[in-house]
């Protein structure tokens, strides 16, 4: 236990206060890149497309990062991560067909 | 009888045998990875009804000309910066970096506060051009009523986490907590900040 703790507490501070900065950074890209997209534009289906991968990956560096899960024992991250799949799952079964079944009515 | 018993030794041995923390982490922080995750299925549940009901609706007002999309995207910058400071305050207290956890607490609970400013803004202008939980000018009375229950939520998150965000600081400052209790005030700021990147995305962009 002493030991993981130890190992737990550098890995976590790989690089300082150094990688806040790279995630923050990056984080400021993307959101402008995502308000970028919406000013000049593009096809519906290439905005909602890639404004969605955008957002994953912000979310992504968020997880990861600031709120440290990438330097978690893996148990706890599938225990974070693997529900997400879930409800993505349960949600687009039960209300997606409600919800695009106007499509076949209009 | 002795098999027995090297066998019950060797479940108590395991990660899950009791006694031992199997996620590697204190309690607490686990309980607020639970907190996080229950949290998750409420605002997903909401952001899934708003979608349901704009891809059923068919019709929905054209929102980039509606909102201030540079208003939204100050407030989208503040928050980015204020889970940026939280990060580093919360490096600062585990690595014993005493006098910079304050000042970088209050930083954040600052950009908190200032989302706040520009939400109350947001709402106020909305509100004054007609918009209201049952109906708006534009035609379509969904579109207010979630656009004010969605952020609505999202702000009432950020309003107790600047609650929690000055406890922790003053908390911290009267030496009565350790260095993962500022941890976990983060995880919850940047849960915070995590579902603004999609109420961002799916409110204001899409």
């Amino acid at each position: 236990m002493e030991h993981s703790t130890d190992r737990l507490e550098r890995a976590a501070h790989p690089e300082g206060y150094r990688i806040y900065g790279v995630v923050w950074f990056w984080l400021l890209v993307i959101t402008l890149l995502e308000l970028g997209i919406v000013l000049v534009h593009v096809p519906r289906a290439l905005l909602i497309g890639s404004l969605l991968i955008l957002a994953l990956m912000k979310a992504a560096l968020i997880i990861a990062y600031f709120m440290h899960l990438r330097y978690e024992k893996l148990s706890l991250v599938y225990a974070v991560v693997t529900p997400m799949f879930f409800l993505a799952i349960v949600l687009f079964a039960f209300i997606g067909p409600d919800a695009l079944s106007v499509f076949y009515r209009r | 009888m002795a098999h027995e018993a090297v066998e019950h030794n060797q479940v108590l041995a395991s990660d899950w045998g009791g006694g031992r923390s199997p996620f590697g982490v204190g309690w607490p922080k686990l309980m607020m990875w639970v907190f996080l995750v229950s949290d998750t299925l409420t605002f997903a549940g909401l952001l899934a009804g708003y979608g349901a009901l704009r891809l059923s609706l068919g019709r929905w007002p054209a929102q980039a000309e509606i909102f201030d999309l540079y208003l939204v995207g100050a407030m989208t910058f503040i928050l980015i910066c204020s889970s940026a400071t939280m990060a580093v305050a919360v490096s600062a207290a585990r690595r014993g970096d005493r006098g910079r956890v304050i000042p970088f607490l209050l930083l954040t609970a600052l950009g908190g506060l200032l989302f706040l400013t520009g939400q109350a803004y947001e709402w106020t202008k909305f509100i004054h051009e007609g918009a209201r939980l049952s109906g708006n000018p534009w035609g379509v009375p969904q579109f207010s009523a979630t656009f004010f229950i969605i952020t609505g939520f999202h702000g009432g998150h950020v309003s107790v986490g600047v609650l929690y965000l000055l406890a922790t600081a003053l908390r911290w400052g009267l030496r009565r907590i350790q260095p993962e209790s500022v941890e976990i005030a983060g995880l919850y700021w940047h849960f915070v900040d995590l579902v603004w990147v999609f109420i961002f995305t799916l409110l204001y962009l899409i």
